[in-house]
């Protein structure tokens, strides 16, 4: 009894410790998601409007990315290609041995492997007709693309984009296996001095779970501030 | 009638999936003339409509704007016809997230580079053109579908097109709501505006037309003025097919409606 005191005693100081890594966790998801939507949207646009090698092209890299474990690909970046670059003087002013630019490198290339797909299902669902009549009236596709089709698909995107959302935010608690002081990093190593991980793998799951609703619910009010007016949800009698 | 050539359509070819839409088809039109098409679904007329601002580019034959051949391998040419040649789609094909002001300013912004104050202006010319300047502001969802088919006509009118090309303009239309179509149609024609139309609104636009064109399988089988393919006596395939069809319809007159106006 007195052993299960003196360790929820050193879970609760250790609180402000792992509150900390909500900081890295956030850092990790965004930039994730970031380079993940950066890079989906021109390989979605690739793989609907581009020639044939280019879609072979996209959807060889989708292959890719999907086909190999995330913990697998965070040690090939991270113990492979960033530390064989490491030891190039000319690129010792990059950041190359930090696993929080791998971790967000490999999870948004993974993210951008999965949002072009999504991108890609919801360029396919808009009509014919939007491309077409954006063509007669003289716009280049790229002009087209920008103006008329991404506007329409990105909305239409966003369900979908707030479900991969929560996937990669719990894929990024994989992170601290190539030291990233993130949430679970900071459990484990709480956990370890404690010898009391029930507790904090409450805690943790609350703090993931916490960052699954309010980006979900900040998504959700996205969706409902860029809706088209007069636009029937799909689906709904 | 001396009037110059505007669009001339020579020995056009189509061939999809191996079988041949359009059989050396031609055709030509003269400044503020309307030519018609007519003819049962899947007779080509809205593929030769695609061809002629290359949607769907022609396999063979020519294509010529203002007595320029336009070379369909050239996007830089491609764009410039596109801009020139105006598009009225059966189904309206209005940019489902833009305002109706913003629909028919876009490509004025986008592709004419025109600043947004005048493009603004020249846009709200156009809606209160075709009587929806009270809509600006509201979305293609929330226009009725003749509403829709008007701002598209502004839409294209805002481009100063040469010719405009109106592919079934009615045909998606309820019943109610096609005169008010007609009626900017018919202002066009009015004012001079040079246009290919394919439509079954027979006997409304053989007060319009210059000259029928009856398709059928890829091609065109007659020609000649609404009033010599409507004649009762004239045995003609348009007669007939009008015949039919204003019997479908039920109101049992295929002749010419009164001149425009009326």
């Amino acid at each position: 009894m007195e052993g299960f005191l003196k360790a929820a005693q050193a879970s609760w100081d250790a609180l402000p410790y792992i509150l900390g890594g909500l900081w890295w966790t956030a850092g990790l998801i965004i930039g994730a998601m970031l380079v993940g939507f950066l890079l989906g949207v021109p390989l979605a646009v690739a793989h609907v409007y581009g020639r044939p090698l280019s879609r072979k092209l996209v959807a060889g890299y989708v292959w890719l990315f999907r086909g190999v474990p995330i913990l697998v690909q965070l040690y090939l970046f991270y113990f492979g290609i960033m530390a064989y670059l490491s030891e190039i003087p000319a690129l010792s002013f990059l950041p190359l041995s930090s696993g929080f630019v791998s971790a967000v490198i490999v999870l948004g290339l993974t993210s951008a492997a999965y949002q072009s797909q999504i991108f890609r299902g919801a360029m396919n669902s808009l009509p014919a007709g939007q491309l077409k009549a954006a063509r007669a009236l003289g716009m280049s596709d790229a002009v087209a693309i920008r103006t008329i089709v991404l506007p329409q698909a990105l909305r239409l995107a966003i369900p979908a984009w707030s479900n991969e959302y929560s996937i990669l935010l719990k894929d990024s608690a994989l992170a601290f296996t190539i030291g990233v002081l993130e949430v679970m990093a900071r459990t484990r190593a709480v956990a370890a001095t404690t010898h009391q991980p029930l507790p904090l793998s409450l805690l943790a799951g609350g703090l993931f779970f916490f960052l699954t609703w309010a980006g979900i619910k900040a998504l959700k009010r996205l969706e409902a501030t860029v809706r088209i007016p007069g636009y029937a949800h799909q689906g709904s009698l | 009638m001396d009037d110059p050539v505007i669009l001339r359509v020579e020995n056009v070819v189509k061939t999809i999936g191996g079988q041949r839409i359009l059989d050396d088809v031609s055709l030509s039109v003269k400044k503020g003339r309307l030519k018609v098409l007519i003819g049962p679904s899947g007779a080509g007329k809205s593929t030769l409509l695609a061809c002629i601002n290359f949607l769907s580019p022609p396999d063979s034959g020519t294509i010529s704007l203002d007595g320029v051949p336009v070379n369909g391998k050239s996007k830089k040419e491609l764009l410039a016809l596109r801009q020139q040649v105006g598009m009225i789609f059966q189904d309206f094909n209005l940019f489902d997230h833009l305002s109706t002001l913003d629909n028919v300013r876009v490509a004025l912004v986008k592709v004419k580079g025109l600043d947004k104050r005048a493009a603004t202006n020249r846009a709200m010319e156009e809606l209160a053109r075709v009587g929806l300047a009270d809509k600006a502001a509201l979305y293609p969802a929330q226009l009725s579908g003749g509403q829709k088919q008007r701002v598209s006509v502004a839409r294209a009118l805002a481009m100063d097109p040469k010719v405009l090309l109106l592919d079934e303009p009615t045909s998606a239309l309820d019943p109610e709501l096609i005169g008010e179509v007609l009626t900017v149609i018919r202002d066009l024609a009015d004012e001079g505006m040079t246009m290919v139309m394919a439509t079954h609104q027979i006997s409304f636009s053989a007060s319009l037309a210059d000259e029928f064109l009856f398709m059928e399988k890829g091609r065109i089988v007659e020609r000649g003025t609404p009033t010599t393919l409507l004649a009762r006596d004239s045995g003609s395939r348009t007669q007939s097919f009008c015949a039919k069809l204003s019997e479908l319809a039920g109101d049992g007159h295929c002749e010419l409606a009164p001149p425009s106006g009326a």
